[in-house]
Formats: C-alpha cells, structure tokens, sequence
C-alpha cells in the first residue's frame, strides 16, 4: 500500500467536505430566496407592517445573504447553531440530546438489522431459487412497497395494544433506567430494523451472489475445496467491501426513515424536532437539523466509498 | 487395458433453459459421446461453439457450468466411476487427481490472494505436500514454465503481471498437486499470436516432461495438433470423428473434419496496385486525451490503398490498427498529417465531411451483434442508407433491400426479422449489406471474422471477395489473423506499437528478408501441421544462436 | 410483437388487475361513494357496518367514501408529480448522454450534490418556506425526484451510446433526433417504463409519509397519509381506522411493483443474439 491508496481516499475526504460546503449553501439558499418574505410568513397575513418590519431586524434578514451565510456557517462551526424563532431558546442544547436520542435509537435498529440482513442474505444465496430465496424475494417486493407508518401502526395495533406487549408511546428523558429505556424503544427499533432490513438483504444477497458466480469462485470449487472454506477464503474478502457499502448505505437510508418512525411513536428524537419546527415555519431550526441530517447522510456515504477504495487489492498493492 | 485412465461412455449432458416468456425446458447439449485416454496421453477436444466441448472437458471433473447436467452414460477416472461419488468423493478428486486451466486465468485467479498461496493451495489442502514442499515445487514449475523471478514470481498479486504470465501460473497451479489428470479449457484463446507461442510451447514441455494425462479444448485444430496425441472432433454435441492427431489432420475421414482442416486455405491472386489511390493517408500522428497527459497511439503513419482493392493492416492487441479505423472515419481527429479520398482532402472531423465522403467510406464491425440495433429489423437496418443517402421510399426501397440480400445470399424471408433471431454468421452479412447498400468506394473492416467460428468467418471471407469482384469497392482490413490476410489481401501493413513496420504488396512481405517484428509475427501463426511448433522453436533458438 | 395475455406472469396480471382496479375507483368515486366525503354521518370511529361498510373515521364520516376520495387525490398529485419528474429527469438525461461535455458535467455534478441530501429532509427544508398547496407538492416532489430519473435516464442512455450501432448511425451522417428517438429511446423504453412504475409508487409513498407529518394535502381535503394522521389516534383504543388508508398505500404500491418487476425482467439483452451459428 502506497502513496496512490492515501491519495485517493484523502482526495475522496475533500470531496465529502466540497459536498457538504455546497449543501449548506443549498439549505441556506434555500430557505431564502424561496418566493415570499420569511417575517411575513411566519406571523402570518393578519400580521402588522411594525410586527413584520422587527421580526425581520431581528432575524438580520436587512443583511445581504451572503453575509447571513456566513455568519450561520461560523456559528455553527463554533458550536453556535443560533435563536430558535418559536420560543427564543438557543437551538444547540436541544438539539444536541434530541440528536443523542436519535442516534440511539438508530444504533439499536442497526444492532438488529445488519447481522440479521447479512445472515438472511447468505441464507438467501445458499437456498437460491429455493423456497426460502422466493419467500425471501416476495417479502422484500412487499417491505419496499409499505409506508413506514404502515409497519408502526400494525406494530401498535397488534403487538402493544391486542398483545400489551411494549408501550405505544416511546417517551423517553433524561437519566431514566437502561431497561425502561430500552423498552420505550423496542417498538421504534422493530419498525426501523424491518423497514430497512428488505432492502438490505436484497443487497447483500445480490454482492454475494455476484462474488459467488465469478470465475475464482468455480476455480475454488474444481479445485476440491469445502464449501465453508472456500466461502470463507475466496468469497468473503471480494464481498465484505459490497456488503460494508451495503450497510453504509442502508444507515444512511435509517437517518431519513427515522423521521417519520419518530412521529408515529412520538419519540423525542431530531426527526421529530424537525418536524415540528417545519410547520411552525421555525426557519433557523430547520436549517440546522437539515444541515445534521445532510451530515449524517454525506458521512455514511464517504466511509462507503473510503472503505471500498481500501479494500480494493488492485489499489492496495498497485504494479 | 491396464493404463487407461480416463473412460468416458455414453456420456448426455442436459441443461435446463429459462427463455423469456416461455415456460423452463431442458435441452440436451452432449448426446451419447465416448472416448478414453490413456495415461500420460493428450487428447484434444475439438468444435466450434455449441459443440459441447468444454462441456464434455468438465465431466472428469464431475462439474457442470451455469445448471448443467450429467444425465446419462459412465466417467470411469483410475477404474472408479466418478458420477456414482458423493460429495467428498468429488472433492478429494478434484484438484488432486484431475486439475483445470481455464480460458481466462485473469478471470480465474482470486484477486484478493497472492499468486503462491492460490498455486499451492489445492497441493495443500489435499494433503499431498506440505506447505514449503509445496513452495519449492511451485517455484520449480515457474522456472520450467519460463516465468520471470520464478523465486519472487508468487509474491506478486494476479493484477501485476501479464496474461501470458497468468495463464503459465495457472498451468503451475494445476501441475503442482501432481495430478492424473489436466483439463485446459481454450488456455491460449485470449492471447496475442506471439504470446501464444511461447505458452504452448511451455504447457507442451511441461505435460512431457510430467508424464501427466491432459485433455485439450480448444477452437484451433492447429493449435490443438501440436500438443495432442489424439483428437476428438465435436459438432452439436456429438462426436462426428475421432483418431490420432496425424490421421485428423492428413486424412480426416469425414466432411466436417475436411472442411475445418482446409479453413483458412482460401487463395487470392494479388492484384498489383495501381496509380491514383482511392484512399492516401499521409504522416498521421494521433493521441488519445488533451494536453501533457495524451497517450500517443500512432506515430507517423502513411498507407495507400488502390481503388477496388484491399490494404490488410495486421498487428496485435495494442499496436494502433483499429485506433487507424477511427482516424480515418473521423471519430478521432489527427493531430498531425493529412487524409486524401478519391482525389480530395478528407475533413479531420466526422461532423465537417460532406454527405458524399460519409457515404462513399463504410465501415463493418468485429461484433456484429452490437451493430446492429435489436430494435430495428432487417428491412430498417438495410433500407436505412437507402432513405438517408438516396431518399429511396417504399417499393423502390424494398426492392433495393431484396436485392442486396441476394447479393449477400440471404434470399428470401429475412426482412421482417430481428438482429436476436439471425446467427453469428447471418448478422455479419447484413452488416455488410448495409455497407454495401451506401455505394461505398471504400469500406473499412474492423476484425468483421475474428468473433465467428471459423467456417463462417471463411465464408464470409468468400462473400467480401466476391463482393468485391462486383462491386470493385476497396478493403481497408483490419485484423491480427495473418491467415485471414493471406486470404485477403493485395498490400498488407504491418503494426507495431502505433507504428508501420513493414508495407507492401502482399507477395513483399510475406517474403524475406523479414524485420524482427514481423519475422516473430510469422513464425508465431500456428499451421495446419503436425510439427509445426517444434519446427518453429527451432528456427527461432537457431536464429538468436546466430545473432 | 403483441403480448397475449396468458404469456403475462400471473403475479403480473394480479399487478396489473388491482392497479386498474385502483385507478377505476378513484375515476369513479363520485359515482361509487355511498355518502359525501365531508358530511358527518354517524358516531366517531363507528365499527364496520351494513351501513357503514369500513366504519366511520374521527369526525364520524365514511369511511370508505374518505378513502376512495383519498385515493384520488393521492392518485392526481403522484401522477403529476411522476409526469413531471420523468419529463424534466429523462430529457435532461438524454441529453446529457448524447450532447456530452460541459453540460454533462455541470448537470450530473448539480444532480450529484442533490441527491446527497436525503429526499425527505430536502423537501421538509423547503416546505418550512413554500406556502402549502397541491401546486408546491406537485413541483416539489417533481423536482426532487426528478434527479433519479436523471441520473438512470443518462445511465441508460450513455450505455446504449457507447454501442457501435449508434457509433454506425453517427458515421452514417445521422443527426442526434434520429439517434436519440429512433437508435437510443427504443433500447432504452423496458428500464424506464419499470423505473415509471418505481417512481410512481416512490410518489405515492413521499406524499403520503409529508401528508402523515402533517406537511402534504391539508385539511378538509385528505389524501390517505393525511387519513392515517387524522385517525393513528384510535390505534392505542384498539380501532384500526388507520390501518385502512395505510393498507390501501401497501396494496396499490405492491401491485405497481409486481408489475414494474415484470417489465424490468422482460427487458431483452441488448446483444441479444443466440450466439454463432
């Protein structure tokens, strides 16, 4: 491994970071020069000329945009991330724990749902065109077919109310007990493990396939090798760099399907926050978790393609 | 008999077919072939493709490819019938008694793993040496097999060394657990004429000098007469003769063994070349890319060609031939030198030539599946030019399309199909009507035979021939097959790395006194010929005795 | 090349029935609804009845009266929104598979930095600004979505681009009309006629998860995720209102797909061929 392997994934860094540059001042932008005068919308027609006219000074909207820009940016590199306009609290600390919950939440429905996926697939290649395979097939055309808040609700209804398993209403707070915790978040977790676990499978089935019907794979097996070893030999180091993408991927599909999870289970998480804060117009709030999600999102999808490249023999040991 | 090794009966071999829109059958693709082979023998299974022939070369190894299976008939391997083993059984024979080299060893080798623990892994995993036994053998079997570093050769990882190199290391790896038996599937196939020499002549060595059994598959009788002792001829899974390799070759008893012993032996008189040239390409320099970073691909070349006459340019993978094809049609503008056709200078740029120059330069491709659009039928695809270049309509059209269809022997009953329901061979002669429905005065041809088998590509040589007789349109032809430029052609370029090394009529260069390159590139062309590749290591040995 | 229909999969067919099935129901609500769809008829969350055939929702009305209404208004916006998306996404995908370059260049890296926002969280950002009506959904879906069209438009396209029939075409003189209508679309038709379908059910799954946080359709009217938001209160009572409309979105996206899956499956190999012969 060279200098040409630290080259690409730094060159693939800086494009994470020109990324993110670019989609905050999508966000920012987009939030301003969209048609209408932010005061005026957020107090609404019956508003006074004097109400409008202070909202703006309060909110610097007098300044040119780029300067807005900027001063948003630096904030939040600073750690600032500004005024909520709903009730004047500072956004930062709010976020920061509705984030914390966000991620626990996410980081249990991927505990379940990566190994799971990852065996269903195998399980899947194994038993190809077999029962198990069709069965597993079909289900994955019906998960990608349901609305999120199909799956909650079904959840909901049978298994918290009809079997009074788990609570319906994931409150959690604040040094409460990891048990409690853990049970105000089974349901949620289920939810976000199935929504994402088809998807998933099907890819992780589709890399090892494809590993499977390559040519070393047959040389392999002519060359009178178990099937345990020359899955685990041959197969497994050409797929992990697919299944890793694979889950990388999946987790960054989890940042946004936790949005609506958060609703249907009034989870205190960032999703929810967001929401929220969309329909009470609350701009600066929803500038900021849709910069954290776009973060989230862009992240995940670097350490796919770093790992890829890392992973790849053609540039770990170059001519 | 006591030394036969390898018994095969009766052997059917099915497989199961999933069409679109139809419901999965089976259809049989080896019906009822036997043979046997002797230890320490080559046998060399021979056909085109859809023969069945590496079908029928897996079988020892108890495998079928992609669905593929034993249904009927007898493997008897050292006395035992494989077919009856389970799976362990299965296991221990492979890659210990009965090893595999495969057409594509860039294909076949792990990516992930360095070249020693891939050669050596089969040798230790059955238990028949140990791991540094097993390293010294594989050293020795690179040294023998003329590998560079044959010490430091297995620390390099498959993507860093040369396909002739891989496909040694691959005849390594099956020598190295010291089997009964080697199948090679097409082992030379995808190498470059000069290559292929020298990993014959290694494979060749190697088998004597082992006293292992092989079987041979492979396209190329006379490839396969030089390394076999016997020869099994296949058509449509059946066997249609089977003798020494001698016998096939100087006395084949049956007509399909005649016809694919006498390919590739089609005569063409030279014409000598004539004053004004219908094409003149003059000093062209060409890059792919811009700027500092352009790799050059063609280094000042010049070549005429005589109206109604036919330029080979001959070369191997990477000397510029077909980068030539695209300056000359304009998708690659030159960077430096000029093109004349029929008189007049030839715009550098596709988009900047008149509607005459495109019509009059046609241009037929090496795959003519992808030529042609699946969309489009038949009566489109040749019909098209004659809207586009002579706004022929309707009856006048349909008329034209027939007949160039019988000019290209096709008849009656083409017109309404689609490119998927033509062969190999029917789809390359529609490209050529297409060509020819311009009114070109040139046409180039892009290696129009490499990827047909070679009874078809000889009649589709015979139709361009022909064609030309009619029609005197001209021949740019490309290709790396020299017999297809005796064939052919009535001046021949050779190519080297982006340059023209030698040019002239036919009868100029193919006779000496020969430069280097073109002297190595001759020499390489296996013949028709028991002996040939002794003879030709020979010259070649006594050659650099004398330099 | 006509289909008949017995050569159709019979998950396809199946497919195929309950989306026309769907679309009749929403053309027809007027005609078919047993009752207005604002009017209070009965008790709230009344069980399933002669009367009342699904029950009645949160404000005491029909229930199966709201649904086939929501039917057409999910329906109507993610039509539109499809139509939209796939006109903006495949013309500027094709273009920029044939026209090449800068404009390429400029569009696929603009469409790259898009799509790295999750589609969501996009639309939620711009919807905190746009005043909500039917028009901004449409557009907004439209737009947002239209960057996967794009991208498979151009993806397809520049593979069909790089194949010598198109190279023959372009040495032939043609002009890029003929090349891209009558060389490219008809080999590239069987993968955007199955991403169609994807794209469809992707709409009605967008506008049904904005509508469910209350961002989508606004009351009185109501699609079916603005249905499951108005009645996901009975859910903890033990009253599956909400399931209904939810369940309408699975049906109809399940069958789309098993039908956009058969197209895509049929979808020949470009080489086609049955080899030498």
């Amino acid at each position: 491994m060279g200098a040409g392997i630290a080259k690409l994934v730094a060159q693939r860094f800086a494009l994470g970071v020109l990324l993110l540059l670019a989609v905050s001042v999508v966000i920012f932008v987009g939030t301003n020069i969209l048609p209408g005068d932010v005061a005026q919308s957020i107090l609404g027609q019956s508003a006074t000329p004097q109400a409008v006219a202070n909202l703006r000074e309060s909110l610097g909207l007098n300044q040119p945009t780029y300067v807005r820009y900027f001063e948003w940016l630096g904030g939040i590199l600073h750690g600032n991330l500004g005024t909520a306009l709903s009730n004047g609290q500072p956004i930062g600390p709010e976020l920061l724990s509705r984030l914390g919950n966000t991620l626990f939440l996410a980081f249990w429905a991927a505990l379940v749902a990566v190994p799971l996926s990852i065996i269903l697939g195998l399980i899947a290649v194994r038993h190809r065109n077999g029962f198990i395979d069709n069965l597993i097939s079909a289900s994955t055309l019906a998960a990608i077919s349901l609305p999120e808040f199909f799956i909650g609700y079904l959840l909901i209804y049978f298994v918290a109310v009809r079997l009074g398993w788990f609570t319906s209403v994931a409150t959690v707070y604040q040094n409460m007990p990891f048990l409690d915790r853990m049970n105000a978040i089974a349901l949620p977790a289920a939810t976000l493990t199935l929504v994402v676990l088809a998807q998933m499978m099907r890819m992780t089935r589709a890399a090892i396939l494809n590993v499977m019907q390559s040519a070393y794979v047959e040389t392999a097996e002519l060359k009178g090798l178990s099937r345990f070893k020359i899955i685990l030999r041959h197969a497994f180091p050409n797929a992990i760099a697919p299944i890793i993408n694979v889950i990388m991927l999946s987790l960054a599909y989890m940042v946004v399907g936790v949005v609506v999870i958060e609703v249907i289970f009034v989870y205190p998480g960032m999703g929810q926050y967001m929401v929220d804060h969309v329909a009470k117009r609350d701009i600066p709030v929803v500038q900021d978790c849709g910069l954290i999600f776009a973060a989230v999102y862009i992240t995940l999808n670097m350490l796919a393609d770093i790992f890829s490249i890392l992973s790849n023999p053609r540039l770990r040991h170059p001519k | 008999m006591a030394d036969t090794l390898l018994d095969v009966k009766n052997l059917r071999i099915e497989a199961t077919v999933y069409p679109p829109d139809e419901p999965a059958h089976d259809i049989t693709i080896v019906d009822d072939v036997s043979f046997s082979l002797e230890k320490g023998k080559v046998l060399g299974l021979i056909g085109e493709s859809g023969a069945g022939k590496s079908t029928i070369g897996l079988s020892p190894m108890a495998y079928g490819r992609g669905g593929v299976r034993i249904t009927g008939g007898k493997v008897m391997l050292n006395g035992r019938d494989i077919l009856k083993e389970r799976t362990r059984g299965v296991r221990r024979l492979r890659g210990k008694e009965v090893c595999y080299v495969a057409q594509s060893a860039a294909a076949a080798f792990n990516p992930a793993h360095k070249l020693m623990d891939q050669v050596i892994e089969a040798t230790v995993r059955h238990g028949s040496a140990g791991k540094d036994e097993a390293k010294k053998r594989a050293v020795d079997l690179f040294r023998r097999l003329g590998l560079p570093e044959p010490e430091r050769f297995g620390n390099r990882y498959p993507h860093q060394v040369s396909g002739g190199q891989l496909q040694r290391a691959m005849t390594a790896m099956a020598l190295c657990s010291r089997p009964d038996l080697i199948i090679f599937d097409e082992p030379t196939t995808a190498l470059d004429v000069t290559t292929q020499i020298d990993v014959l002549a290694a494979i060749k060595d190697a088998i004597r000098d082992t006293g292992v059994a092989a079987l041979y598959i492979t396209h190329d009788l006379a490839v396969v007469a030089q390394v076999s002792d016997d020869i099994l001829v296949l058509r449509h899974g059946k066997k249609v003769e089977h003798g020494t390799a001698r016998q096939i070759i100087e006395d084949p008893q049956e007509q399909y063994t005649r016809d694919l012993v006498s390919v590739r032996s089609i005569t063409h008189e030279e014409k000598k070349p004539g004053d004004s040239p219908i094409l003149s390409v003059k000093n062209i320099t060409a890059a792919y890319g811009k700027g500092p970073a352009a790799v050059p691909v063609l280094k000042d070349v010049s070549v005429d060609i005589t109206a109604g006459q036919t330029l080979a340019v001959v070369g191997e993978s990477g000397s510029g031939k077909s980068t030539l094809a695209r300056v000359i049609t304009g998708l690659l503008p030159p960077r430096e030198g000029e093109i004349t056709f029929d008189g007049r200078p030839l715009a550098r740029r596709l988009g900047s030539r008149s509607r005459d120059d495109l019509r009059e330069l046609q241009m037929i491709y090496q795959m003519a599946d992808t030529a042609m659009n699946p969309r489009h039928t038949v009566r489109t695809i040749i019909g098209r030019p004659l809207e586009f270049y002579f706004n022929m309509r309707g009856k006048e059209r349909d008329a034209r399309v027939q007949e160039l269809m019988d000019e290209i022997e096709l008849g009656n009953g083409f017109l309404d199909r689609y490119p998927a329901e033509l062969s190999g061979g029917q789809k390359q002669r529609i490209c050529i009507a297409r060509a020819l429905a311009a009114k070109p005065k040139l046409i180039i041809c892009d290696e129009v035979t490499s990827a047909l088998d070679p009874l078809v590509a000889d009649g589709i040589l015979k139709l361009l021939l022909n064609l030309q007789k009619i029609e005197n349109v001209a021949y740019l032809f490309i290709t790396h097959d020299i017999a297809t430029v005796r064939a052919i052609a009535d001046s021949i370029a050779v190519m080297y790395r982006g340059e023209v090394v030698r040019y002239g009529t036919k009868s100029e260069v193919l006779s000496p006194p020969f430069d280097d390159y073109t002297d190595l590139l001759l020499a390489s062309v296996p013949e028709m010929k028991i002996g040939w590749l002794e003879e030709a290591l020979k010259r070649r040995s006594m050659e650099s005795a004398g330099n | 090349m006509l289909l008949s229909l017995r050569r159709i999969p019979i998950s396809a067919q199946v497919g195929i029935l309950v989306t026309i099935a769907f679309v009749l129901a929403a053309l027809l609500a007027p005609v078919i609804a047993p009752y207005s769809s604002t009017v209070v008829v009965g008790d709230v969350w009344e069980p399933m009845s002669a009367k009342h055939w699904l029950g009645t929702d949160n404000l005491g009305r029909d229930l199966f009266t709201r649904l086939l209404y929501g039917g057409r208004i999910t329906l109507f916006i993610a039509a539109l929104a499809t139509a939209l998306s796939f006109t903006l996404g495949a013309s500027l995908g094709f273009s920029a598979a044939v026209i090449g370059g800068w404009f390429d260049e400029v569009l696929s890296r603009f469409v790259d930095m898009i799509m790295s926002i999750p589609t969501l969280i996009f639309a939620l950002v711009v919807l905190s600004v746009l005043p909500s009506n039917t028009v901004t959904l449409i557009v907004v879906m439209g737009i947002l979505d239209s960057t996967r069209v794009y991208r498979i438009s151009r993806a397809v396209a520049v593979d069909v681009n790089v194949m010598d029939f198109v190279e023959a075409a372009k040495l032939r003189g043609e002009g890029k009309i003929w090349v891209i209508f009558r060389e490219i679309l008809p080999n590239a038709l069987s993968p955007l006629v199955a991403e169609l379908g994807l794209r469809f059910i992707f709409a009605i799954l967008f506008l049904s998860a904005l509508s469910f946080l209350g961002l989508g359709v606004q009351p009185p009217q109501s699609d079916w995720g603005g249905m499951v938001k108005e009645n996901k209160d009975g859910i903890v009572f033990g009253i599956p209102a909400a399931l209904l409309p939810a369940a309408a979105i699975a049906i109809l996206a399940i069958s789309v797909n098993l039908v956009a899956d058969w197209v895509l499956n049929r979808t020949t190999d470009l080489k086609g061929g049955r080899g030498n012969g």
